[in-house]
């Protein structure tokens, strides 16, 4: 199996005109694993997409999918290759079938697995013989997926597959994304649809204006993220509790509130130093992060 | 075969929560030794998780000795000795804190605040030293 990451990027770097839509994303996503990308609309994860494809050119910093060089034009090509992109509004052949397309895109592959085509045909009820302009919206995307996976790339990039797609539909997705994560193909995919990152993700990546704000493992996540309430009997310091690990604070009155993303411990050896009359630790789920990381900046 | 469920909205890996729930199948009898669990893939499918999360959790509970990973074939319950021990005391604890928690509610506790109070009694074993 392949060592190198599935994607790299250093400084990766985009300006239109005045506006740094990408702006010095340096991040590394792991061989034959699930990554979530997490941002707002606008926040540069279809400009960051487009540049690992080698769709628009970087006008900073450079970046590697599996070990090709992005900026290189024959590597590129080579990434285009190995990797299955899906993008937002795919673009389909309108006044072909959906037979016909299939037979047309498996022409281009040596390595198509027509057993992942024939059994997503039939668990994604998509009728042959339909024209694919006359598919709906969520028919497009199973199509336009099935298409990426027939495949089973070394990487799968999709941008918000779940667009469009009904309860069933996402599921099997989601099923279909875990099936090939465990024969070797790393996942990058974008999502507004939190909860599924949630699921199936092994790591969530975060872009905010253009910046990365959060790359971690959805382990270290849940392991260490924590929200802690404390109630003292005078107004309390909020100096005091800027340390390591805490990453937001808010006081009220005699009431603060800590989000740390380690070190739970420290803060509550400090609040009991400070004789804090409560203290109340929950975790915290990936919405009330992305939020707080969305809403700080 | 068994029942799984993770809960993504806890604050636990959702590793753990598959260990425990293969270790807490093992105490109560709906998986006995020698019993065949599903492959990494098939699981992770079942269960829609990443295969790393299955992959992570069978890989610890064969450190822990209760599972057998075999090569090719799937992963098998091995009740040993001491994996029965474990089991056992588990066992007891939770039956400690069953009734701990009812006493619990009986004062009129929410399940939120019990909820609570054991996270942060946990987190201040954690300062301790005595945090797994």
């Amino acid at each position: 199996m392949n060592t190198l990451p599935a994607i790299e990027t250093r400084d990766l770097s985009k300006r239109f005109g005045k506006t740094n839509a990408v702006c010095n994303l340096t991040m590394s996503v792991a061989p034959g694993s699930i990554t979530g990308f997490l941002g707002l609309n606008g926040a540069g994860k279809t400009t960051t997409i487009k540049m690992l494809l080698g769709m628009i050119a970087p006008t900073g910093g450079d970046g590697a999918i599996l070990g090709y060089r992005i900026s290189n034009p024959a590597e590129s090509l080579e990434i285009r290759r190995r990797v299955a992109y899906v993008s937002e509004s795919q673009r389909l052949y309108d006044y072909m079938t959906v037979a016909q397309i299939v037979r047309f895109t498996k022409s281009f592959y040596s390595g198509w697995h027509s057993d992942i085509e024939e059994s997503l045909l039939r668990s994604w009820e998509l009728p042959l013989n339909r024209k694919v302009k006359t598919l709906s919206k969520g028919m497009r995307r199973k199509l336009a997926l099935l298409l990426a996976f027939a495949r089973k790339p070394e990487l799968l990039i999709l941008d918000e597959p779940s667009d469009g797609l009904d309860p069933v539909g996402v599921e099997q997705l989601l099923e279909t994304m875990v099936a090939q994560c465990g024969e070797g193909t790393a996942v990058f995919f974008s999502s507004h649809q939190i909860a599924e990152v949630e699921r199936v993700a092994d790591r969530v990546c975060m872009i905010h204006k253009g910046r990365l704000v959060m790359n971690a493992s959805l382990d270290d996540l849940r392991e260490s993220y924590r929200q802690i309430d404390m109630v003292f009997s005078g107004a309390p310091n909020e100096v005091e509790f800027r340390m390591p690990g805490v990453e937001r604070i808010q006081a009220r009155g005699c009431q603060m509130r800590v989000l740390v993303s380690r070190n739970a411990e420290q803060v509550l050896e400090r609040a009991r130093m400070h004789d804090a009359n409560s203290i109340d630790v929950v975790p915290i789920g990936l919405r009330e992060i992305f939020l707080d990381h969305v809403k700080e900046n | 075969m068994m029942f799984f469920k993770l809960n993504t909205a806890t604050g636990q890996p959702l590793y753990l929560q598959l260990m425990q729930q293969i270790r807490h199948a093992a105490e109560n009898g709906a998986l006995q030794d020698g019993d065949q669990l599903p492959g990494i893939r098939t699981l992770a499918e079942e269960l829609v998780v990443s295969p790393h999360t299955v992959a992570k959790a069978y890989s610890e509970l064969e450190h822990e000795g209760i599972l057998e990973l075999r090569q090719g074939s799937g992963a098998f319950l091995s009740i040993n000795r001491r994996a029965r021990a474990i089991a056992d005391r588990v066992q007891a604890a939770s039956r400690k804190v069953e009734c701990l928690v009812e006493d619990l509610r009986a004062g009129g506790l929410q399940d939120g605040e019990i909820w609570r109070l054991f996270e942060t009694t946990l987190f201040r074993g954690a300062e301790i030293g005595t945090r797994r």
